[in-house]
């Protein structure tokens, strides 16, 4: 089960610079991720999930400005760290990440071994024996035949790119892996023999989890925990119990019901409205103009309030004093 | 809404069949230098299936399955190899270029990726007055109504504002809603969406579903809808069929599919799907092992057995399975373990 804090992020933003000024993408999120624990983090498409994930590995585009708040793994401050340490202790070393799209992004003219042994060789400084013999671990745990470790990305299954992909991830033994929509580009069988992996790894090595994802029904497939983005912000934090079984945020309720089901006679519910803009976001609660429940005190913004034990809410209903 | 399109080339086989597809073969000869043959891919390899005007049905299966090939043979992108296509009573192949070009404005066409699907250089007043142009809509006026009046359809208003935007102004959601209006402006029998919603997110998802599904109601529409996702059938079409290796492989009304899979790849697409629960996580989910089939090779006899754990030696590997058992009355299998 979960051990102690892993990974703790404090009051983080990131903001982009654009013509029409910086569009505040990450805007003051606490998370909180511990040893052997998988968290979500779960959003509609622009609510900023990927860019937090690109932040926690510093894997920014040009026009981000430095992000700001704190970022701690393992009770040390990483945030302020300078790159050269941050690329010898820290990126790869201790986290690790799958990008979105990261199958397509194989080189086409390397074998996938050499791929695959390439964070132990610059991250690691390793030889190329020892970094072949753990790339075929690696293979061997993720489910590819060794066989595989020579040959080219076009001569792999998308699934089977995947997988090497995610042994590319898992080949330096991170304590953390962040993984951005690992299955949204795969077949339905695939998805799954990937998530079966997943959970595999997570009960026999102990590692920690960050999954990015929009899909629902995919979160609640390795998820320990959930967050639950909204325009910048994390709206609410919950143990996938809670979260699944009886979310507390009116987002996060609607969200729920839009979820198309197989075994529910009620048919799915979209959620009226659409995001607002992140150049110029509501000085209030920023979900507030869809929110069937929203009221006068909405108009400011809504603090984080402790809901219950690791269960926050940013939502006036559950104020002491607000409106349930 | 117009009559069906063109005259009658050939008798019916049914009175209520809009759609009616019979033994249908599409494959592409693959090429070396243009001309040496050295292979075929079987995409579309024997599939049949009825469909009526004003029913949805849903074509389920992996990507490869060939369920695109079989959307883009029904629109006439590609000329089928074999076997017979008849739209209101018309067999497609006999048709000549004018009656080809009555049959297209009768089938709208929604695309999966609806960025990918609208010129970026031009405003969406121009993408939409484009079929109508084509289709020989010559007033400016009439032209500009329909447009205004499709886009109210489709909940894009204020339709002079939306006409006015390129592509890149629209959310997703938008663009897909430019996409159903423009399907649905020559006035279509029959829509067919290939993976309409499998680009947007979880709540735009269901708008745009509930949209297909009302205007899909409202003018008795045939809609072919084409999907990966089993789980988002249900609600919004009345038959679903599942294809495997090119294949019809299981076709039923979809609460029967989905609650009474009766062929083995049924199964297993529904037993890799969960809806949202904390449980989950913590067990692992039936996968049958090894990877779709290729259609250049395709496994002999039933092409799913290499991965079926209920494969019957010195049957399943032997001898197609014909398409049509029915174990159960409304559903119609390709199994032998169904026969």
């Amino acid at each position: 089960m979960a051990g102690p804090p892993l990974l703790e992020i404090e009051d983080l933003r990131l903001g982009y610079a654009t013509e029409r000024g910086t569009l505040w993408a990450v805007d003051g999120v606490n998370l909180e991720v511990r040893r052997n624990e998988a968290l979500t983090v779960l959003g509609e498409s622009g609510c900023g999930k990927s860019s937090l994930a690109r932040t926690l590995l510093r894997t920014l585009p040009r026009n981000a400005r430095t992000p700001s708040g704190q970022i701690r793994l393992d009770g040390r401050e990483v945030l302020g760290l300078p790159e050269e340490r941050f690329r010898r202790e820290v990126r790869w070393v201790r986290i690790a990440l799958v990008m979105q799209a990261a199958m397509n992004a194989l080189n086409p003219v390397v074998r996938v071994g050499e791929q695959v042994a390439e964070p132990l060789r610059v991250h690691q400084r390793m030889g190329r024996r020892e970094a072949q013999r753990r790339a075929a671990a690696a293979f061997e745990e993720v489910g590819i035949a060794t066989d595989f470790l020579r040959r080219y990305p076009h001569e792999l299954s998308g699934g089977m790119r995947q997988r090497a992909v995610l042994a590319m991830a898992l080949v330096t033994e991170p304590d953390l892996v962040i993984l951005d929509e690992p299955t949204s580009a795969l077949d339905v069988l695939t998805q799954a023999s990937i998530m079966n992996v997943l959970k595999r790894i997570k009960a026999e090595r102990g590692v920690s989890f960050i999954l990015i994802t929009h899909d629902i029904a995919t979160s609640s497939e390795l998820a320990d925990r959930v967050a639950l983005m909204y325009a910048g912000q994390v709206v609410e934090t919950a143990s996938a119990e809670a979260f699944f079984g009886d979310p507390a945020h009116p987002y996060s309720r609607l969200l729920m019901d839009s979820v198309p089901r197989l075994h529910q006679e009620q048919p799915p519910r979209a959620i009226p409205g659409r995001p607002p803009s992140l150049l110029e976001p509501p000085t209030g609660c920023r979900f507030a103009d869809r929110c069937p429940k929203a009221y006068e005190r909405c108009a400011e913004p809504p603090p984080e309030v402790a809901y219950d034990t690791r269960h926050r809410v940013r939502c006036w209903l559950h104020h002491p004093g607000g409106r349930r | 809404m117009s009559a069906p399109a063109a005259t009658a080339a050939s008798a019916p086989g049914s009175d209520s069949a809009l759609l009616e597809v019979d033994g249908l073969y599409t494959h592409f000869e693959l090429r070396q230098w243009g001309f040496l043959r050295t292979g075929t891919v079987r995409a579309v390899d024997g599939v049949s299936f009825t469909l009526d005007a004003g029913e949805a049905t849903a074509v389920v299966g992996e990507s490869g399955c060939g369920k695109s090939s079989l959307a883009r043979t029904l629109l006439g992108l590609h000329r089928p190899t074999a076997g017979s296509l008849h739209f209101a009573g018309s067999e497609l192949s006999s048709l000549g270029r004018a009656d080809l070009k009555a049959y297209r404005a009768q089938v709208g066409y929604v695309q999966q990726d609806p960025y990918g699907a609208l010129p970026p250089f031009m405003e969406v007043r121009r993408i939409l007055a484009e079929p109508l142009i084509v289709h020989g809509i010559r007033r400016r006026a009439e032209r500009w109504q329909r447009i205004q009046a499709a886009l109210e359809e489709v909940g894009l208003a204020p339709a002079t504002e939306i006409a006015g935007k390129f592509p890149h102004q629209l959310s997703g959601g938008q663009q897909q809603r430019v996409v159903i209006a423009r399907a649905l402006l020559l006035r279509p029998a029959m829509l067919i969406a290939d993976e309409p919603v499998s680009m947007l997110d979880a709540s735009v998802r269901v708008e745009i579903l509930t949209l297909l599904h009302r205007v899909q109601q409202e003018h008795r529409l045939a809609l072919l809808y084409i999907t990966h996702d089993l789980s988002t059938v249900r609600h919004y079409v009345d038959r679903a069929m599942v294809m495997y290796g090119g294949r019809v492989v299981e076709q039923a009304p979809v609460d029967a599919l989905l609650r009474h899979p009766q062929h083995p790849y049924t199964e297993a697409l529904l037993s890799a799907l969960g809806d949202p629960d904390a449980a989950n996580a913590g067990r692992p989910r039936p996968v049958p092992g090894g990877e779709a089939p290729s259609l250049i090779h395709p496994p002999s006899g039933c092409r799913y057995h290499p991965r079926c754990p209920h494969a019957m030696a010195g049957r399943c590997e032997l001898e197609p399975p014909p398409p049509d058992f029915r174990p159960r009355p409304e559903h119609r299998v390709a199994c032998w373990l169904r026969e």
